[in-house]
């Protein structure tokens, strides 16, 4: 019969495999239920797989949807490497494109390069800002910073909404909610004239592969792991903790407020209230789908960036509405995530005997574990009876 | 002989495979652009009846596709693009959000016709086009003003834009028309479409003693807090009567078929070139239904009479002598605001006491 089996170490092999196993595993169920659209499976599969890197013009497409996942799933990865569950890069990317932007409403025709960098500069350090805050309070006062930086996403996003109307707003947009075009001069460079992917893209690549390699080939990211593996252990060796948590909070700051400032410097040009479809959220998915490993965000982002993309395509191509496309992504997710499972356990064909015996010995394995917790609350009530 | 036969076979097929291609003309490809979903019973949804009356109407003449729930960002110039490559030769973008990535597509695109809806900025192949809802708005603003009885209307507002602000002047205008006393209590939500806050902003106008609901949103909520505390309210955008069986006095509904018929016939006819099109009750492109036959009778006949006499041409609203709440001259006597002046109003009418959002 089937038995399934935690394995002692995770599969080295199924780290592989079972990427391509839930692809399948989609495929299969997708098909089903584009068969019962009418639609074939085969021209869905292209739409959704092959479109989004047909062309040139699509291929900078993908690199504008991923670019801001990238840089905020990278950040987040970091985080979540050392056990700090910071939510708040949506957040942080809007007070980015916000700061970003007050600079760049500034540039004329012939500013110099200098004001790129000063309106880039000025997105980062707003981010870093923004993310300092739930840092500052967890460090003071152990305020949870999964609360912390989901309300400042709120914040955040009303900073946004008042600038936008207010201090930020086109003089002579009729009151409308947007701020000026701004001046070519202050555009991040394009990467080629058939498209709006910009040299920001190059950046995010760049330095998620630094991320990759400082986490795992230099002291800072041992000491990070360890921290996050086991808080305790890393007390113990030395590792100042306050130097991480600061470290990676801050450094996850910056990533999203360079991805707020390369969107409204970029393939927007202007400040408008929706500056971001919520890539701060998508960007968790990402870090998770990448297994929170910056090399692995790199493809993840493209993924995620591609079945964006594939959504659009879906309704103009085939006239799928968007509800089945968010169906097809679901299975695809649920699958990717599910099969993740066999890295870490197995499914084996033992004989029924076998089987019976493991699973008895677990079950007593357990009993004894309950009568041992058992014993030791009545010792410790015993204790506070004593005292 | 035989030869002669098989190359005179082939020149016909083929001629015949060339007429067919020319004769059997390509339908005209037709996209649309929405910012909610299709379902939102209100603007999308609008939009869409639209697309369908006028895919129906030209039959196999045209294809339509439409694109719903596209975000106001980047995504939006991405998706204009990518209808104009697939082979679309009118694209209509329906949100203000996509004027400038309509703009940005349209100059890569020069041989593809766009169409935006409630912008202001135009090129050679962008026309922009709008509603003329301050016409609705003064229908309600009468009705609203004969049916109060604690003379004070509540108007939830979404941005302080010359659409809405010059709506509100409008409404007041009719309810003073026919109500001396009324008042006017106005509620900015900074939305288009939130149920929520639109609910709450209802309940927040009917705690402050308003016994008509009028909107700016295009959400159904509004008129749902309304029935359940037996206050009156009146549709936007489509017909919303069974959200509010007993509230509801009338909808004004956008009817966007008309336009987007005569758009495609003339982009079939090679006659369309770049315009700012309003329409209004004069091409039943906003319309008066679904009025509430339990409304007294006074009311029902001041809403037809009143829709007829803008429908007619008989009465703008916008007509001098008019003052602004600061005592201001805006409107010199005799005069009626132009299109253009109509689409700048930043002033509230005498009488109104509030103040503009800065």
């Amino acid at each position: 019969m089937l038995s399934v089996q935690p394995r002692i170490e995770s599969s080295k092999k199924m780290a592989w495999f079972s990427p391509i196993i839930a692809i399948v595993l989609t495929m299969l169920v997708s098909s089903l239920m584009f068969l019962a659209l009418g639609v074939s499976p085969t021209k869905a599969f292209e739409v959704f797989i092959l479109q989004p890197v047909s062309d040139t013009y699509n291929i900078g497409e993908l690199m504008v949807k991923a670019g801001p996942l990238l840089l905020c799933a990278t950040g987040l990865a970091l985080c979540y490497r050392a056990n700090i569950w910071n939510i708040g890069a949506e957040g942080q990317l809007l007070v980015g494109a916000v700061a970003s932007s007050a600079v760049a409403i500034q540039a004329t025709q012939n500013s110099g390069f200098g004001v790129l960098l000063l309106a880039l500069a000025a997105g980062i350090v707003a981010g870093m800002l923004w993310a300092a805050i739930p840092t500052f309070l967890y460090r003071l006062f152990h305020t949870n910073i999964i609360l912390s930086t989901i309300m400042l996403n709120y914040i955040g996003l009303y900073t946004l909404l008042w600038a936008v109307h207010g201090p930020l707003a086109d003089p002579d947009g009729f009151g409308f909610p947007e701020s000026i075009i701004f001046a070519d001069s202050v555009l991040l460079p394009l990467l080629s004239d058939n498209g709006r992917a910009t040299i920001s893209i190059v950046v995010a690549v760049g330095l998620a592969l630094l991320s990759g390699l400082a986490l795992y080939k230099t002291l800072p990211g041992f000491k990070l792991r360890v921290y996050g593996e086991d808080q305790a252990a890393a007390r113990y060796a030395g590792f100042n903790s306050g130097k991480i948590v600061w470290g990676v909070m801050l450094f996850a700051g910056a990533l999203a407020g360079f991805a707020g400032a390369s969107e409204v410097i970029g393939p927007i040009g202007q400040l408008i209230p929706s500056v971001s479809p919520g890539y701060g959220y998508a960007a968790i998915i990402v870090a998770y789908l990448g297994r929170l490993n910056p090399i692995g965000i790199i493809l993840s982002s493209l993924f995620m960036g591609s079945l964006y993309m594939g959504s659009d395509l879906a309704q103009i191509e085939l006239g799928l509405p968007t509800a089945i496309t968010g169906l097809f992504q679901g299975i695809l997710l649920f699958f990717l995530l599910a099969c993740d499972y066999l890295i870490f356990y197995q499914i084996k064909v033992v004989p029924r005997e076998t089987e019976k015996r493991r699973q008895e010995t677990l079950l007593q394995m357990k009993r004894d574990a309950n009568d041992m917790n058992e014993v030791t609350s009545e010792d410790t009530k015993a204790q506070q009876g004593a005292l | 002989m035989k030869i002669n036969k098989w190359m005179a076979a082939t020149a016909f097929t083929v001629s015949s495979l060339f007429a067919a291609t020319s004769f059997a003309a390509d339908p005209l490809k037709v996209g649309f652009v929405y910012v909610g979903p299709v379902g939102d019973h209100g603007w999308s949804y609008e939009h869409d009846q639209g697309r369908l009356e006028m895919q129906e109407h030209f039959g196999d003449k045209v294809e339509t596709t439409f694109v719903e729930n596209v975000p106001e960002g980047a995504d939006a110039e991405r998706v204009i693009t990518q209808l104009a490559k697939s082979g679309h030769d009118l694209i209509f973008t329906t949100s203000f959000g996509f004027m400038n990535p309509t703009l940005k597509a349209a100059k890569r695109f020069p041989n593809v016709t766009f169409e935006h809806a409630t912008g202001y900025k135009r090129s050679k192949n962008v026309s922009t086009y709008v509603l003329r809802t301050y016409e609705g708005r003064y229908v309600s603003g009468v009705a609203a003003g004969m049916a109060t009885k604690t003379n004070t209307i509540g108007y939830i507002a979404s941005f302080p834009i010359p659409e809405v602000i010059r709506d509100i002047n409008s409404v007041y205008l009719g309810a003073k028309s026919v109500n001396p006393d009324v008042k006017i209590k106005i509620v900015w939500v900074n939305t288009w479409y939130d149920p929520g806050k639109e609910s709450d902003a209802a309940n927040a106008l009917m705690d402050q003693g308003v016994d008509i609901v009028i909107q700016h949103t295009d959400s159904p909520a509004p008129l749902i807090a309304a029935e359940k505390r037996g206050i009156m309210g009146i549709g936007q955008a489509s017909d919303m009567s069974h959200f509010a069986p007993k509230s509801h006095m009338f909808s004004v509904r956008d009817v966007w078929a008309p336009h987007y018929i005569r758009t495609v016939q003339e982009v079939m006819d090679k006659s369309w070139a770049p315009e700012d099109y309003w329409g209004g009750f004069a091409d039943d492109i906003l319309q008066i239904v679904s009025i509430n036959p339990d409304l007294p009778a006074d009311i029902q006949s001041a809403i037809t009479s009143t829709h007829s006499k803008i429908k007619s041409g008989e009465f703008h609203p916008f007509t001098g002598p008019m003052l602004d709440n600061t005592g201001k001259e805006v409107i010199a006597a005799g005069y009626t605001l132009t299109d253009a002046e109509l689409a700048a109003v930043n002033w509230y009418v005498e009488g109104i006491d509030a103040s503009i959002p800065k």
